[in-house]
């Protein structure tokens, strides 16, 4: 459930970071390195876990289930706030700098 | 138990080596490109560096998620030896064995998806600087 959450994430912010390219400066890109390493890393453990298990994996207990999902949201909404911090540190648009420095008129 | 620590060290290594490259390798190869219309522009290959950077992205985002995951089922801790499993001899010998099967195949895999990645960019890059035949 974890790794399908994050690959959805990986998927989707891919998506958009090719329609917004090559204008796009939200730094989509970050979103996208995270998602897909991550989802990478999962898909490596779901298959040492399905060798294990065989076909017991697809039938796994409705609590892991439910602790997998919510473990899952909670990957994106940290990669989301990840993004968002260095999106305001690095901030392309100048948005950030233009609120904090006030021009004289 | 810590199989993104061997992704993570991988990433380590792989930004060491980077962060060396940029700085004695400055710019990419650069080529004339012969337009269709017959003028010619100078291009830019992307620099190898540039192409590391897509490694180790992936090695520590992927590894800043999966230790997120294993703080959540309580493997990581913020306190002294940081690993639960240290505490207990045949714990720390199953993360080992975890270290060494699941966490080296990650930073394969990882490695491996790269690859393809750099070997689709270089044939993008190729077809993109062969000089077309001019019409008319």
């Amino acid at each position: 459930m974890t790794l399908l959450i994050c690959a959805f994430a990986a998927i989707i912010a891919t998506v958009k970071w090719y329609k917004d390219a090559p204008e796009g400066n939200m730094k989509l890109g970050i979103l996208c390195w995270m998602y897909w390493g991550a989802s990478i890393m999962w898909l490596v453990d779901a298959i040492f876990e399905y060798a294990e298990l065989k076909a017991e994996y697809f039938t796994p207990a409705p609590a892991d289930m439910l602790n997998d999902a919510f473990l899952g949201l909670a990957v994106v909404a940290l990669g989301l706030i990840i993004w968002l911090v260095w999106l305001l540190i690095k901030d392309p648009r100048g948005v950030v700098k233009a609120a904090l420095i006030r021009k004289k008129a | 138990m810590a199989c993104f620590l061997v992704p993570a060290t991988e990433a380590v290594v792989a930004t060491v080596v980077r962060k060396v490259m940029e700085k004695t390798q400055d710019h990419g190869e650069t080529v004339k490109v012969r337009l269709d219309n017959g003028r010619t522009e100078v291009a830019e290959k992307l620099p190898f560096a540039r192409k590391l950077k897509w490694l180790t992205n992936l090695l520590w985002g992927g590894s800043a998620l999966l230790a997120f995951e294993h703080v959540w089922h309580g493997e990581v801790v913020p306190w002294f030896p940081f690993l639960t499993a240290m505490g207990d001899p045949a714990d720390k010998a199953e993360m080992l064995h975890e270290m060494s099967t699941v966490g080296v195949t990650m930073a394969v895999l990882i490695t491996v998806v790269w690859l393809g990645m750099v070997a689709a960019s270089s044939i993008i890059e190729k077809r993109a600087l062969e000089p077309r035949p001019v019409k008319g």
